[in-house]
């Protein structure tokens, strides 16, 4: 939880609660971009951010995004990060 | 060195570690009288073993690990109030995963789970939102914990849930912050310190002048380090240059992620939100001013605190360690993990008795993870 993970922006989700869609290793999910926000949501599409328990708190490059992905994978908290992501969609239900 | 081809870039790894056996010369550091640089981070703590940094260093660095892993600084009468709050029956509790294993006196979150709570792991504050929304005969308390790096994530979903006066949502604060604790290590005699790396996602919320007071009032350097092997190596040099030209600085070497004056909007979210305790309670450190984050008065309606009237906001308890735990000596760099009675025998990954073991940022689950067989024959 303490670590961030690289996400792509890829589309605006909800512009009124400052919500993106950011694709994190493969897997799409929403988070907030009010920490990162300069200006309309539409201009983050296509740049990368590290992202912390949902939110996106700081610009990132690519090549950065790819370097710290590396680094998570290598602590496994990526993997970590991506089951937590799947444990957060699991608790909407009612089942985790 | 046979761990640096593990490195993305060994040559570029090589050159930092020749020039920090170089430096650590120039100093005349040995193994009887070392450097002693203190990681703050749990993540770094976790790096340093994972990439063996302390074995390819030389002998004359002691690596003291730091207080920076939040569920391992959490107090097990923290735990027992969030599972009083789990087994009320009109409460879903959600947290981050991290803590669901961590001890209280009785039970684990994970334990009460078992035995029926409605407890549900959440990867951010937002789900707890969510559930909070397609929840609303029920309580949803949020268990807010962590440094300034989550803080600002709780913050923006209380101001959220007011915007949309979402009145069965809550978070249970326990959110902590960085600059109290090492300040307290550095006010106390029994610590030898001569330097700090710094955790670099603190940073990017907060910035890096909240620890000019280690430079300017105990004239001990500390750099601010990414998360990479190499930005730990180059950050430990930063740290022994500081130290071999007798200056006392706090540098930044994780420029590319971490602005000197940290994230406007997250420090705007936090300082609307929450404001200081007189005093927070650490596993192993006891009571530190100011260190601990409650919430204003303005957004009471969300603090489960006020709601269900416990934790800081109502009666103090006071816990012992569970017998023959030294987590609070570890924390305090007072004793390596190895030296405790308890490691490997009564206390392990899978069956941990204090929090140090528990999370994988843990100093004890680090070398018992990378130590392995090793770390448990060197304490038997």
């Amino acid at each position: 939880m303490c670590l961030g993970i690289p996400g792509q922006i890829v589309a605006v989700t909800d512009e009124a609660r400052m919500m993106v869609m950011a694709e994190v290793s493969g897997v799409r999910r929403e988070v907030n971009a009010a920490c990162i926000a300069q200006g309309p949501l539409e201009s983050l599409i296509g740049k990368w951010a590290l992202i912390h328990v949902g939110f996106a708190m700081s610009e990132i490059d690519e090549d950065e995004a790819a370097k710290t992905l590396e680094a998570l994978r290598g602590l496994g908290e990526a993997q970590e990060t991506l089951e937590a992501m799947a444990a957060g969609d699991a608790a909407l239900e009612g089942s985790t | 060195m046979k761990y640096a081809e593990e490195f993305r870039d060994p040559v570029a790894a090589r050159a930092v570690l020749d020039e920090i056996t170089k430096v650590v010369g120039e100093i005349g550091a040995t193994a009887d009288n070392p450097v002693h640089i203190m990681e703050i981070c749990g993540g770094h703590t976790h790096a340093i073993f994972r990439y063996g940094l302390d074995k390819l260093t030389p002998e004359g660095i002691e690596f003291i690990h730091g207080p920076g892993c939040p569920v391992c600084v959490l107090p097990m009468s923290r735990v027992d109030e969030c599972i009083e709050l789990a087994e009320r029956p009109e409460v879903i509790f959600t947290t981050f995963g991290d803590a669901m294993r961590v001890p209280g006196t009785q039970k684990s979150l994970m334990q009460a789970k078992a035995d029926g709570a409605d407890i549900r792991m959440v990867y951010s504050p937002l789900d707890a939102l969510e559930i909070a929304r397609r929840n609303p005969d029920r309580e949803v308390v949020f268990f807010g914990l962590g440094f300034e790096t989550t803080t600002p994530s709780t913050a923006l979903s209380i101001q959220q849930a007011a915007r949309e006066e979402l009145g069965n949502f809550s978070v249970f604060c326990n959110h902590i912050t960085v600059p109290p604790p090492i300040k307290a290590l550095l006010d106390d005699p029994h610590m030898v310190l001569d330097g700090f790396v710094g955790p670099g996602h603190v940073s990017m919320v907060i910035g890096v002048h909240p620890y000019d007071f280690i430079a300017e009032d105990y004239g001990k350097p500390l750099v601010v380090a990414g998360f990479e092997p190499l930005d730990l190596l180059q950050s430990v040099l930063m740290v022994l240059e500081q130290i071999r030209d007798g200056r006392c600085e706090i540098e930044n070497q994780y420029s590319r992620v971490v602005p000197e004056h940290g994230n406007a909007v997250s420090l705007a979210a936090i300082d609307d939100v929450y404001e200081a305790r007189p005093s927070f309670e650490w596993r192993g450190l006891g009571e530190i001013d100011a260190s601990g984050l409650r919430i204003r008065d303005t957004y009471a309606a969300f603090d489960a605190e006020e709601k269900f009237n416990i934790g800081y906001g109502a009666e103090r308890r006071i816990v012992e360690e569970p017998e023959g735990c030294s987590c609070g000596a570890v924390m305090t760099g007072r004793m390596k993990p190895v030296a405790c009675p308890q490691f490997g025998k009564g206390c392990t990954p899978e069956m941990p008795l204090g929090a140090l073991m528990v999370s994988s940022e843990g100093a004890c689950a680090a070398y018992y993870q990378y130590g392995g067989a090793r770390a448990v024959e060197a304490a038997e």
